[in-house]
């Protein structure tokens, strides 16, 4: 058994999962790459995609948007401004979601509440197309 | 002297009025419990998030074309004060000593020659300062039907603040907050957002200093990522901590009215019996002169 990673996803409102991993698959800006125990010091930012996390056989996809990454010897954090594990996730609600996001961008009434709805609707659709 | 009636009215009122202040209390103490556990949860994030850029900025530190978010735009003449408040009030002197904090800000750089923009964020702080300040204030964003503070509601404040930034409408911006000591402590605080105030910002660094990290894209690029979002982290923790001290602060307001409320009970109660009495030996004594008089 090799050495196991340290894996903490971290958001604004809570840390969301912190556990010993064999590896994790990370959507970095620049492509994705995967971190095992030991990998060398690293910081990179993320786009919104999906991040594997693979212990024993099983392997938990967590879809994340905005963050970044950081690979120290002592383990591997994720900071992402959204995180949605994708078993929790039913593809009607999302499609709820997105419509209701949708309505939300029509009647905001000035611009910031716009741009939130706006912002919140991208999320949900690139969720939908990650799964 | 107050008649019985009267009496017995006013101790009345006085008593549903605790009854009011204590379900407040209680109310508050719920909640407080809430927004304490949010702001301890949303730690995690703003001190990695301080540290990795700690680490950056040093790296990049000097050199040419760096974010103005860190450099600054190389003046200071326009000063962009967020303000962030409640949304009620009957919360103690939680709203007043961060709009007084905000007033002697004010008068200071008013004093130093400097232009002044105010951003409200809560309905309290504008009522307080739209009297002397009205005209400085450019806008109030509210969370009145906002019931937990959400990541969501924080990066609306901070992408505002970062557009007006880009167009230049301001060079330095300032966070007021209350920052969450106790239920009997919540210091009034102000905090430099843009440009970064390194020495703020969580985290000193000395752990990783000594880990070459590698980037991916250059330093640069994962600045110029960050930093706008540091901003946004940085207006959520101080909502957060807004919200845990406006409900400590209402807490023990609300006790103090309850106890108080106590008192008057009492006092009032002790002027009823008095007077109970003296009427009714009043009218002992009518009977018994009117008695003696047959």
């Amino acid at each position: 058994m090799a050495d196991r990673l340290t894996f903490e996803l971290v958001s604004p409102e809570r840390l969301l999962l912190s556990a010993q991993v064999d590896m994790v698959v990370v959507p970095g800006t620049e492509g994705e790459f995967g971190v095992l125990a030991g990998h060398a010091p690293l910081v990179s930012t993320l786009r919104p995609g999906v991040i594997s996390v693979h212990d024993e056989k099983a392997i938990q996809r967590i879809f994340v948007r905005g963050g970044f990454a950081e690979v120290t010897p002592d383990g591997l954090t994720v900071l992402a401004e959204e995180a949605i594990d994708l078993a929790t996730l039913d593809t009607a609600a999302l499609n709820a979601r997105i419509k209701d996001a949708e309505e939300d961008v029509a009647d905001a009434k000035s611009e910031i509440a716009r741009a939130s709805a706006q912002a919140q609707l991208d999320g949900l659709r690139a969720v939908r197309e990650s799964l | 002297m107050a008649s019985l009636k009267e009496l017995k009215n006013r101790i009345a009122s006085v008593r549903s009025t605790q009854k009011i202040t204590k379900a407040m209390q209680m109310v508050a103490a719920a909640k407080l419990r809430r927004a304490q556990d949010a702001a301890v949860a949303s730690r995690p994030y703003t001190e990695r998030m301080g540290r990795v850029i700690n680490n950056l900025a040093r790296g990049v530190a000097g050199r040419e074309g760096v974010s103005p978010l860190l450099g600054g735009t190389g003046r200071d003449q326009v000063h962009l004060l967020v303000v962030a408040t409640a949304e009620r009030g009957l919360c103690g002197g939680f709203n007043s000593s961060i709009a007084r904090l905000t007033r002697e800000h004010i008068e200071r750089l008013k004093r130093e020659g400097k232009t002044v923009k105010i951003l409200c964020v809560g309905r309290k702080g504008r009522d307080a300062l739209k009297r002397l300040y009205g005209n400085l204030i450019i806008d109030t964003i509210e969370h009145n039907n906002v019931r937990n503070i959400g990541f969501a509601n924080a990066a609306a404040v901070g992408d505002r603040v970062l557009a007006m930034y880009e167009a230049g409408e301001f060079d330095v911006c300032t966070l007021f907050f209350s920052r969450f000591r106790s239920v009997i402590l919540q210091i009034p605080t102000a905090a430099q957002l843009i440009p970064i105030d390194l020495s703020t910002v969580a985290g000193d660094g000395a752990d990783t200093g000594g880990a070459a990290y590698e980037y991916e894209p250059d330093e640069a690029e994962i600045l110029a990522d960050l930093l706008p979002r540091n901003v946004s982290v940085q207006i959520f923790g101080a909502l957060l901590e807004n919200a845990a001290s406006e409900q400590g602060a209402r807490m023990s307001a609300m006790d103090n009215a309850t106890r108080n409320a106590g008192d008057m009970i009492q006092k009032l109660n002790l002027t009823y019996n008095r007077t109970r009495q003296a009427s009714i030996t009043k009218e002992l004594i009518e009977i018994i002169s009117g008695a003696e008089a047959l």
